[in-house]
Parts: structure tokens; C-alpha cells; sequence
């Protein structure tokens, strides 16, 4: 009888664990809506309400986020490439298909690699870096600072990153796409023995738009993604250095996450 | 109490303020009034509930009951464009400094500057330079935050609170952690700014002989509670315990009796050890 009662409390805890839970992940989505309708508020009337989104920080996120991230994403996609002409050829040698390889690995990269590599990439090095900024500010009292110097947080912090990884994030995709076609192109050309021109033809012949269209789309999904993950956990610090630390490492994980999970709903509904 | 040279237009009126954290009570349903041109301190020992006051009067927190009113506007009705409209009169030094570790001390003191107004980068350049010499940091404009001392930050905190002239300023522990001389030289940029710019300041410390040297009138907090409103002198002679105890730095012992002391070592609830 003891046993019965001391179990029905932990029961119980259980149970309000996952009502804590949930509630919290209702409430992050909450704020991630809110947060993209003051973003989208702030871009369009700031400047009737004398609080334009500067165009310099804008940029600025934009060196940092695209431009910065350029070494580590050419490499990357070049090895990609290659892998994937490896794995290609090798696996439809057994059929004596090697020759649509060129197929398989231009569809596989702009529709899926492209985009979801440059955004796990991304999460990693800016998400991060966001969730880190933001938080460190959050405990050093910026965040309030901004607040009473009556300077919109959302417009002076979340909107310059929001709109730079919108515009980056596509942008460091396409270049990943055409980075990973030529790696995968030297090595097909070489392999196969055809010319990098028939490869570049038979690469334009077989993509479509839609192909690069859809690749692009989901790659400013992620950009959204990871500014929304980063600013909720971000925003959501406590305690001190082992705080930040701890949020920073969660904005990654659930922003490679979210990816995962919108790059899945995105291909079920568009593709079947 | 009002002291008979003090303007009695009233810069702050706090009625029945009441907070939680959670369903914790932090503030007790409190009232006060801070009249313009008046350096109020808001004193007490830790866990008084000053921060959270002082968070609730600059619009951070919003409170479970009552109201509070800055320069006659209920700020618990406003809309974030007039509260916007309001920061600009008011100023707030927070503890830590609160600089942008991302920007020059300089460009720190000139973004209020640069948001609220459309002065070119020259006179803006000017008044910073104006503002660091009011704090004796003169020089400092290129340095980064980290570069800084504890005290230094604090005094370009301030020169960040008051570059838009405001009419209402307030500081968090401005002497926390600071050695006696840097922190009274803290004391007297506070007197000098009121005198130059004829601002309300509102100080929240528990450093008593800061508190003491600057303040026109004190309010104490203990526990959720304003014992006392006062000059300096009522605040003194005050005959309150709790008053005398934090003056004479004396630690009060809570009393709790031996069963409830058991059940708070044990985590059980009362009542269920006896019967164990």
C-alpha cells in the first residue's frame, strides 16, 4: 500500500513533466510567430515610427553570416561532390548505369545537399554565435539597457540577422550548389573519361528551374529557422557563463533539428 | 515627509505596488513618491525587493497590482510608442555598466544619440566628448568596454544614461564592489549631475554611507515592506528595529522551532516525520 502511495506521486510528476513540456514548446512557438510578425513590423514601418532597421547592420550580419562562412562552405561542398561522384559511380557500375551518375548527383545536390549541408553549417557557426551574443547580453543587462534607451530589442538585434541569413543562406546555397557540381564534375569527367563540357551540358540539360528553385526555398526556410531557434534560446538564459554555454550548445542542436523536420515536411509536400 | 525646499510636482508616484515571482510575493503592495529634483535612495539588504522595485519603475517588469506613475503617465497602460516617447526622458545606469561589449565606450554614449535624433556625427562626436568630461573619462571615447575598469564603467554607464538630458535618472548599486574612493568619487558625479542638469534621481544601494551622503530622502525596504520614508536625519533616528539592524549591521537569527527546522533538513513535509 506504501509502495502504491509513494509511486502515484512520481505518476504524477511524470505527467506534469510533460505538461511543463509541452507548454514550453507551445510558448517557444508562440514567441518564434511573434517574433517574425515584430520583425516583419519593424522592416516595413520602422521608419514611420523614427526606427528605421539600419541598413549597416544589416550588411554587417551579412559579412559575418555569408561572406565569412564562403572558405569553410567551398570545402565542404567540393567534398560532398566528390563523395557523392564516388558513391555514384560505384554503385551504379553494378548495373552498368555509371553514365547517369551525372543525373543522380545534380538532382541529389540542388534539391537536398546543398541546402540542408549550408544550413546544419550555418546553425553551427552563426546560430550559435547568435545565441551566444544574444544570451551574453541578456545576463550583462544589454537587453534591458536597449529596452530603456527606448530601442526596440527585436528591430535593433534580431531584424539585421533575420534579414542577412534570408538573403545569405540562398546565397551560400547556390554557391555550394555550383562548388559541389564541379567537385563532382572533375571527378566524373576524370572517371568516366567524358569532356567537363559534356558534364556541365548534361548537368543544365537534367536540372530544371523548379530543381533550383526548391533547393533555394528551402535554404531561406533554414535561414529563418535558425535566427527564430537562436533568438528563442537565446533569449531564454539563466544563470551565468554555464548558462550561455548551455543554450548556445541548444540552439544547434534544435536548429539542425527544426532543419531536419522542415526540410522533411517541405519534401513530403512538395514532391509527392 | 516632504522637505519644504523640494518642488512638490511629483516625478514618480507609486501606488499600492504589488509583485511576484512566480508565486513567490516579492513587493507588498508598497507606495511612494519621488518629487522632482529629489535624489531618493531606495535602501535595503538583499532579498528587500529594491532591484525588483527599481526593475518595475523602468518598465522591465510589469507588476501584479497597483500602478506607477513616471512623469504623470501610467506606465502600466501606455503603448511601447509612448513608452519609447518616455524613455527619452529618463536615464538608467544599470550595476554592471551594461555597455555594449560590441562597441567603443564613445559609440556606447552616442547611440541614444544616434536613434532618437538626427544631430550630424560631429555634434554628436561633441557631446559625447562633453558627457565623458562630466564623468572624468575624458580620453576614454576609443576604448573598448573590456578595457575599462569596474569603476570606469560605471561612469561611462552614466554618461550613457545622461546624454539625452534626461529628466528622471536612476542608478543600480552605483558604489557595488567599488573601492571607498572611486565610489565616492560616484557619490559626488551623482550631487554634480543633479545640480548641472537639475534632475530627479532615484539611487538603489544598500551601501549606507553612499546612501547617507547623497540622498535627500530614504526609503527603506525590508522584505517586500517600506519601513520607513525620510531625510537622511528621520532615517537615523529612527527607532524601528529593522531599521537599527541594518544600520548597525546587525544580523537578525530567524527562529524556527526544532520540528520545523527537521522537516526543512529532511525535505519531508511536517507532520509526516512524527508519524514516520
Amino acid at each position: 500500500m506504501q509502495a502504491a502511495d509513494r509511486s502515484l506521486p512520481t505518476l504524477l510528476q511524470k505527467i506534469e513533466g510533460i505538461g511543463h513540456v509541452t507548454m514550453k514548446w507551445v510558448d517557444s512557438l508562440g514567441f518564434g510567430t511573434a517574433l517574425l510578425y515584430q520583425s516583419a513590423f519593424w522592416l516595413c514601418c520602422g521608419g514611420r515610427r523614427k526606427q528605421q532597421v539600419r541598413l549597416g547592420a544589416i550588411v554587417s550580419q551579412m559579412m559575418e553570416v555569408g561572406i565569412r562562412a564562403l572558405p569553410i562552405i567551398s570545402l565542404v561542398s567540393i567534398t560532398i561532390g566528390l563523395m557523392l561522384a564516388i558513391q555514384g559511380i560505384d554503385a551504379l557500375k553494378d548495373f552498368g548505369a555509371e553514365h547517369q551518375v551525372t543525373y543522380g548527383v545534380a538532382l541529389s545536390v540542388v534539391r537536398e545537399f546543398a541546402p540542408l549541408i549550408t544550413g546544419i553549417l550555418i546553425a553551427g557557426r552563426s546560430g550559435s554565435a547568435f545565441a551566444a551574443r544574444l544570451s551574453t547580453m541578456m545576463i550583462n543587462n544589454e537587453v534591458d539597457a536597449l529596452r530603456v534607451m527606448g530601442i526596440n530589442p527585436v528591430r535593433f538585434l534580431v531584424v539585421p540577422s533575420l534579414v542577412a541569413m534570408m538573403i545569405m543562406v540562398p546565397a551560400l546555397t547556390l554557391w555550394a550548389d555550383l562548388v559541389a557540381l564541379l567537385g563532382a564534375g572533375l571527378y566524373i569527367s576524370t572517371d568516366l573519361g567524358i569532356s567537363m563540357g559534356t558534364y556541365i551540358a548534361q548537368t543544365i540539360a537534367y536540372l530544371g528551374t523548379d530543381d533550383v528553385l526548391h533547393g533555394l526555398g528551402k535554404s531561406f526556410v533554414f535561414g529563418v529557422l535558425i535566427t527564430l531557434v537562436g533568438v528563442i534560446n537565446g533569449s531564454s538564459v539563466t544563470g551565468g557563463a554555464e548558462g550561455v554555454g548551455h543554450v548556445t550548445t541548444r540552439a544547434v542542436v534544435h536548429s539542425i533539428l527544426s532543419l531536419i523536420l522542415a526540410d522533411l515536411l517541405i519534401v513530403f509536400l512538395l514532391t509527392r | 515627509m516632504m522637505e519644504p525646499f523640494l518642488d512638490p510636482e511629483p516625478i514618480i508616484e507609486v501606488t499600492n505596488l504589488t509583485t511576484h515571482y512566480g508565486s513567490r510575493k516579492i513587493l507588498n503592495g508598497i507606495s511612494l513618491t519621488v518629487s522632482k529634483g529629489e535624489v531618493m535612495v531606495i535602501m535595503g539588504g538583499s532579498g528587500s525587493g529594491k532591484s525588483t522595485l527599481l526593475r518595475h519603475l523602468i518598465g522591465l517588469e510589469h507588476p501584479s497590482a497597483g500602478s506607477i506613475k513616471l512623469l504623470g503617465q501610467d506606465i502600466g497602460t501606455m503603448t511601447e510608442h509612448d513608452m519609447t516617447q518616455l524613455y527619452r526622458k529618463v536615464g538608467v545606469a544599470f550595476q554592471g555598466g551594461a555597455l555594449f561589449s560590441s562597441m567603443t565606450v564613445g559609440e556606447n554614449i552616442m547611440l541614444p544619440l544616434r536613434e532618437h535624433t538626427k544631430l550630424d556625427q560631429k555634434t554628436m562626436e561633441i557631446m559625447v566628448r562633453l558627457k565623458l568630461e562630466v564623468v572624468n573619462l575624458a580620453g576614454f571615447e576609443d576604448l573598448m568596454p573590456s578595457e575599462l575598469s569596474g569603476g570606469m564603467l560605471k561612469r561611462a554607464a552614466f554618461a550613457r544614461a545622461v546624454i539625452m538630458d534626461p529628466v528622471l535618472l536612476f542608478c543600480d548599486e552605483p558604489s557595488a564592489g567599488l573601492d571607498p574612493v572611486v565610489s565616492s568619487s560616484l557619490d559626488e558625479l551623482i550631487l554634480r549631475l543633479r545640480e548641472a542638469l537639475d534632475m530627479t534621481i532615484v539611487v538603489v544601494t544598500h551601501e549606507l554611507e553612499s546612501a547617507f551622503r547623497i540622498a535627500d530622502r530614504i526609503t527603506v525596504l525590508d522584505k517586500g515592506d517600506i519601513l520607513t520614508i525620510g531625510t537622511v536625519d528621520d532615517v537615523r533616528a529612527s527607532t524601528n528595529k529593522r531599521i537599527q539592524d541594518l544600520l548597525n549591521r546587525h544580523f537578525e537569527e530567524e527562529i524556527l522551532d526544532p520540528d520545523a527546522y527537521l522537516a526543512r533538513l529532511t525535505g519531508e513535509p511536517e507532520g509526516m516525520l512524527s508519524q514516520s
